[in-house]
């Protein structure tokens, strides 16, 4: 198997992730920009056409390029195993030169800046298994400005669903212009504090438009759209339409003591990618 | 109203602006996010004079060539993030606009309308287009004790713009709406 090749993948993928957006968010933009009017058109139309020119010239659309962030399924059969979390690790430091990335690790403490992507628990993985021999990642590299309106919520159970719709709105107002509106919101409900909000960045990854399979969820879900967008914080806090893009929701079990609610916040630069690698050593980027 | 203006810019000039305002805007920025507006702050002669200059809130991504550095993806970054010294910073060294993205407090609020400056957005997370509009790279400062995001970098740019007016020296803000 060629671990070279592999290597050159990761940097096709993360060059995918950083200069292309998927179908999904760019449909849903120009949708937005159908709908909107004045100062607010004018953002959207801004950000269709920045879409359009890093595409073209191939270079990141943000110049926050992001804490490289991964998910992985790594097919339990797959013969390499033990050598993928090095090639993600030194496709990353290559793509930082390569792309190029902006360097985005800090030591919190020495606020030493890593200068190439890597550091302590950075690229950050989710691994995850499952059947056959094939792995496939997603590139979800993640910005600060939309990170930094993640909300963990331990809500009383007593409040119910509605109190956990209102709490999800409040934050989300709260957020305003911060996080780059039009925005994706992912919201995980129940488990302990760390799932929620593992859920609600996963549940990031479900492309624009496609809603929970559960119907309540679901209703849930076009409920809180309707309701943040009502808020009139419009693109880039400046006022119109859209606030949100699209919300996402993802629940689990819960302790009947608590209710978690864990809140990611997307910016309108929903950057991912996918990528199968092959148990032959071959892959593909999309 | 729409502006095409050239920097530096005077306190009438900065008086006529309203929340709404659209700005298109030439000459000489520098970037400053948290580190160098702290930097700026507790260093006592500055090696470049910004009261001449736009205050961009941004971190760029740059690279590196033979001729120096190219502007790759420059969008602005969260400005709400420097409500902590932007008064004490406009007191300071006398910008008369900033470009950012986002918002900012009452303190900020209050500055601008006491050294009349005014703050303007620009579509966040537009780096591509944004760079496109930076003609030059004159200089760089404290690149190797900051890093790239954190550096203070000095740009020429060309009808950089739409620059929303969104908090004028008259105490409106469009996030107030």
């Amino acid at each position: 198997m060629n671990f070279q090749d592999i290597e050159s993948g990761i940097i096709e993928l993360i060059r995918k992730a950083e200069t292309e957006l998927p179908k999904d968010v760019v449909k849903a933009l120009e949708a937005a920009y159908k709908i909107e009017v004045g100062v607010a058109k004018t953002q959207i139309e801004a950000i269709l056409e920045n879409i359009k020119l890093a595409k073209e010239s191939s270079r990141p659309m943000c110049q926050d390029t992001g804490i490289q962030t991964f998910f992985v399924e790594i097919g339990i059969d797959f013969p390499a195993i033990k050598k993928l979390k090095k090639i993600i690790t030194e496709g990353v430091k290559k793509a930082t030169k390569e792309i190029p990335l902006r360097p985005n690790t800090v030591d919190p403490f020495t606020q030493e800046n890593h200068k190439d992507n890597t550091g302590f628990h950075v690229p950050y993985i989710t691994w995850d298994f499952s059947e056959g021999s094939d792995v496939k990642i997603i590139s979800f590299p993640k910005g600060g400005g939309s990170e930094n309106m993640s909300k963990l919520g331990m809500l009383k159970p007593g409040v119910g669903i509605e109190g956990v719709k209102d709490f999800v709105i409040q934050e989300m107002i709260k957020a305003a212009g911060n996080p780059c509106p039009p925005t994706v919101v992912g919201v995980g409900i129940g488990g302990g504090a760390d799932l929620s909000l593992k859920l609600g960045k996963k549940a990031l990854l479900r492309p624009v438009g496609v809603r929970n399979k559960d119907k309540t969820i679901a209703e849930m879900e076009e409920e809180l759209i309707k309701r943040i967008n009502k808020s009139g914080i419009g693109p880039m806090g400046l006022g119109g339409k859209t606030t949100v893009l699209d919300v996402h929701i993802e629940k689990a079990h819960r302790h009947p003591a608590s209710l978690p609610v864990g809140i990611a916040v997307q910016c309108w630069a929903d950057r991912r990618a996918h990528m199968i690698i092959h148990s032959d050593g071959t892959w593909e980027v999309k | 109203m729409e502006y095409h203006l050239a920097l530096p810019l005077k306190d009438d000039v900065i008086k006529k602006f309203k929340v709404g305002d659209i700005i298109f805007l030439s000459g000489t920025i520098f970037t400053a996010r948290d580190e160098a507006h702290h930097t700026m702050l507790h260093t006592e002669k500055i090696p470049f004079d910004p009261s001449n200059m736009g205050l961009y809130h941004c971190g760029p991504l740059m690279k590196k060539t033979n001729k120096g550095w190219d502007v790759i993806s420059a969008g602005p970054t969260t400005s709400s993030r420097m409500e902590i010294f932007e008064e004490e910073f406009l007191k300071r060294f006398n910008v008369k606009i900033i470009i950012g993205k986002g918002g900012m407090g009452e303190r900020t609020q209050k500055a601008l309308e006491k050294y009349i400056c005014v703050y303007t957005s620009y579509t966040g997370g537009a780096g591509a287009l944004a760079a496109d509009k930076i003609m030059n790279v004159k200089d760089v400062y404290w690149y190797d004790k900051l890093g790239m995001p954190e550096a203070v970098w000095i740009f020429e740019v060309k009808e950089y713009g739409p620059l929303v007016v969104a908090m004028d020296a008259h105490g409106n803000s469009i996030y107030k709406k």
